[in-house]
């Protein structure tokens, strides 16, 4: 056999060795039973045809490859971001595996969260046992200050009433009566992950701001939302509002959450806002959204306590961190400092160095809906043509916001939204009007290898390159990240597509 | 506006809540509430008296029609009938597929996310049998329905149901703040029907609303799709439906945490009333007929 001891050779080059190719192939041959290769490519070709394409989007009863997850996901993700917090999942298992590995392939870190394991007999008599147990257990085993409690759909399905478990688990003292257990219903099979994560934060401050009497003071709230580059964006953030002299409350703040050093201890928690900010948060003069669609009960819940409340689309690139800084210096009485000014400077020179490769260049964006707004309109600003945006989770009224967002441009005028679609759309879509470049997460490599259309990872997942989100994409330092990854896209096909010795290299150029 | 008031029926299938409180509610749309009703029964049958049509299109079979409940509007599901009362139905799916309890869940969800519950003084719940899963207990979570009414009769299962309700409604009551607001008897003509009714009000701890006699004006309103109210409002019967809404709207409040009892406490009670023989009585009865 090829692989020894002495010489172990990798997954991508064992598979090629003539022992295992005389097996596959053989095992191709004898039990796969197989269509001819002529008429697998004749199907494929198919499939990327306009004819297929209209069937495929004439599609109604299937989904393929979503781009969007589940609510837990986000609850997970929101509860994260607070000081000692522990998620726990009222439902099976399964899922919550799901959602550690999720965060965990995403952030290279470890992502704690329990379940309490519901089986057949919780599914028939209610899961109220799972949870006076399963409350108990990880107060005991995991020591946290907080838990966080959200469902699976198992759990939403029979009907399980959260409020009423945790205070007969209280009652049976499997946590003090005043511990902290706020919750959040997340049936999975409703909306998506940006959902989850305003349910949970909904479910978070309104366990801290019940019985609050408000005292208006003068400090401002930020939720970053369901971010892929959290650590990044809530740092630089966070940078931002030091240079403007702004103290801010992060309202879920998972950026040392994921980011924790080796240094010889385990950190079950790490960092997060600190539950008591959480408490005091009641008293801020006005809660910032950075992701609208990621806060919609949230915010709905900071108005009614009397805060004022504004909501961005992810900010990034020039207009969208303006708006941002303004915004945050109007609320705030602290002008923006000249540092920050001079750091958009040099966005926009960067921008216009770049200027004639950017220029005219397509893209197909697809992810959240904040982050589909956010890239198209980066996208704009440096002289690039979204074609096709796409959010599998975004409604008919984020569509209608983003045909605004692109009739307020020229570079926006060819451009089509595409409010609820997959990726295997995505594909019919790209393989009948391709883009110079396709902006998404891992899940696009599939686009990318079948259409040859360059990927560019901005938005979570990414499971297949690593350390991305460390750095920042908000604010006009994380524009330049943002554009050096879209020019460097644009020179490494520019020198492929030019590379042919002897045939295309006339332009295979030095300097570009 | 005076605070939103969210009453629930519940009550044994076929024992005439959805009459009663159709009834109820029509009295009480006279005494100028706005109200908005919610029938959680797959049957939905919970309106059909208000709006004088057959059954009308539930939230789930449209939510089905347009892909996802996500796609529709409220004014799709909501209907206004008798004086401005605004009627929505959860619906279900057909018997022996899906999850009933479900649809009551994710119908009331999208009925409050939706704004139904803005202007409207009264919110009236119309639910199926016992509470028989954590779907069809939905209305009686915190922030729902503050109290409940059971309609039942002097029938044993009739009772024996409304004990099983006040079960289902004391594990949220220790939790949360539902109580039970009382019995009403929708009479059946069975043996000491009254005191039947009154004692089992007596041992859960809760009223006994009203009594409402047993008139055949009732069934020719139904066969015309009408309330009492509506088809004979000088009727005496009207005028029976129209205390028991006095009495409910009087009720505010003044709702309690059952004390439900056993089987045993049942069969005890029946017995002392002399309308039950004890087990071995009976068995020895059946033995001696059979001789």
């Amino acid at each position: 056999m090829p692989q020894s001891a002495d010489k172990v050779l990798d997954h991508a080059k064992l598979f090629h060795e003539p022992e295992y190719k005389e097996m596959l192939d053989n095992k191709r041959a004898k039990y796969e039973n197989a269509a001819p290769a002529p008429q697998v490519t004749e199907i494929l070709d198919w499939t990327k045809s306009w004819d297929y394409r209209e069937k495929n989007l004439a599609r109604t009863a299937l989904t393929i490859n979503p781009a969007k997850a589940c609510q837990p996901l986000g609850a997970v993700f929101a509860a994260a971001g607070y000081e000692g917090t522990m998620s726990f999942v009222h439902g099976s298992q399964g899922c919550v595996a799901y959602y550690r590995s999720h965060l965990s392939r995403h952030f290279k870190e470890p992502a704690s969260a329990v379940s309490s394991s519901m089986t057949e007999d919780a599914a028939v008599f209610g899961g109220l046992v799972n949870m006076v147990d399963g409350l108990a257990n990880t107060y005991a085993l995991y020591s946290p200050k907080m838990i966080a409690v959200s469902t699976t759909c198992m759990a939403e399905v029979i009907g399980d009433d959260l409020n009423s478990f945790i205070l007969q688990a209280k009652e049976k003292e499997s946590v003090p009566a005043d511990f902290d257990v706020p919750f959040a219903h997340t049936p999975a099979f409703v909306g998506s992950h940006v959902d989850g994560y305003d349910n949970m934060q909904k479910g978070i401050l309104g366990h801290f701001w019940k019985d609050a009497k408000r005292k208006e003071n003068t400090s401002i709230n930020i939720i970053p939302g369901f971010d892929g580059f959290a650590v990044g964006n809530i740092r630089e953030l966070n940078r931002m509002l030091g240079e403007m002299g702004v103290k801010a409350t992060i309202l879920s703040d998972v950026s040392d959450v994921y980011d924790t050093p080796s240094d010889g201890e385990f950190r079950m928690y790490d960092g997060g806002t600190k539950l008591e900010d959480a408490k005091k948060a009641v008293n801020a003069k006005a809660t910032i959204s950075m992701q609208e669609y990621c806060t919609k009960k949230t915010l709905a819940l900071c108005a009614e306590v009397g805060q004022e409340t504004a909501a961005f689309h992810y900010p990034m690139g020039i207009q969208g961190t303006d708006e941002l800084l303004m915004k945050i210096s109007e609320l705030t009485g602290k002008p923006i400092p000249d540092s920050l000014t001079l750091e958009r400077g040099r966005l926009v020179d960067a921008m216009a160095d770049s200027q004639s490769h950017l220029h005219g260049k397509t893209y197909a964006i697809y992810g959240d809906p904040d982050f589909v707004y956010a890239m198209a309109r980066f996208v704009m600003e440096t002289g690039g043509e979204p074609t096709h945006c796409l959010a599998t989770n975004g409604t008919k009224a984020w569509a209608k916001k983003m045909q605004a967002l692109l009739d307020s441009s020229p570079f926006g005028a060819n451009c089509q939204v595409w409010a609820g679609k997959d990726l295997w759309h995505l594909r019919s879509i790209l393989a009948t009007e391709p883009t110079d470049m396709l902006i998404g997460n891992s899940y696009g490599k599939y686009l990318e290898r079948d259409l040859g259309i360059p990927l560019i990872r901005l938005t979570f997942p990414i499971f297949d390159r690593h350390h991305h989100h460390r750095f920042p994409t908000w604010g006009y330092q994380g524009g330049l990240t943002v554009l050096v990854k879209l020019l460097d896209t644009i020179f490494d096909k520019l020198d492929s597509d030019t590379g042919t010795l002897g045939e295309t290299d006339m332009s295979f150029d030095l300097t570009r | 506006m005076t605070a939103l008031r969210q009453i629930a029926f519940y009550g044994k299938g076929g024992i005439g809540k959805s009459t009663t409180s159709q009834n109820t509610l029509a009295a009480l749309v006279e005494m100028g509430q706005k109200i908005l009703i919610v029938g959680c029964d797959p049957k939905a049958d919970s309106t059909r008296l208000i709006l004088n049509t057959k059954l009308q299109d539930t939230v789930l079979h449209l939510a089905a029609e347009a892909g996802s409940v996500e796609d529709l509007e409220l004014e799709d599901v909501m209907k206004v009938g008798y004086k401005g009362i605004k009627c929505t139905e959860a619906g279900g799916p057909e018997p022996g597929v899906g999850c009933a309890g479900r649809g009551v869940i994710t119908a009331i969800n999208f009925l409050e996310e939706n704004g139904a519950y803005e202007d409207v003084d009264y919110v009236s719940y119309d639910v199926l049998g016992d509470v028989v899963c954590g779907g069809f207990a939905m209305p009686i979570r915190e922030n729902k329905a503050q109290e409940i009414y059971i309609v039942m009769s002097g029938e044993m299962m009739a009772l024996y149901a409304a004990n099983n309700i006040a079960k289902g409604i004391l594990k949220y009551a220790n939790s949360g703040g539902v109580r039970l607001g009382g019995l009403i008897c929708n009479e059946r003509q069975t043996d000491r029907e009254l005191e039947l009714a009154e004692a089992l009000a007596a041992k859960l701890g809760c009223k006994m609303i009203h009594f409402v006699p047993r008139d055949n004006i009732v069934q020719h309103a139904e066969l015309r799709r009408e309330t009492v109210i509506q088809y004979a409002p000088e009727s005496k019967q009207a005028e029976e439906y129209r205390q028991l809404a006095q009495k409910i709207h009087d009720n505010s409040g003044k709702g309690v945490i059952p004390t439900p009892i056993t089987m045993e406490e049942l069969e005890e009670m029946l017995m002392d009333f002399g309308i039950m023989q004890s087990e071995e009585d009976r068995l020895a009865a059946i033995e001696a007929a059979g001789a």
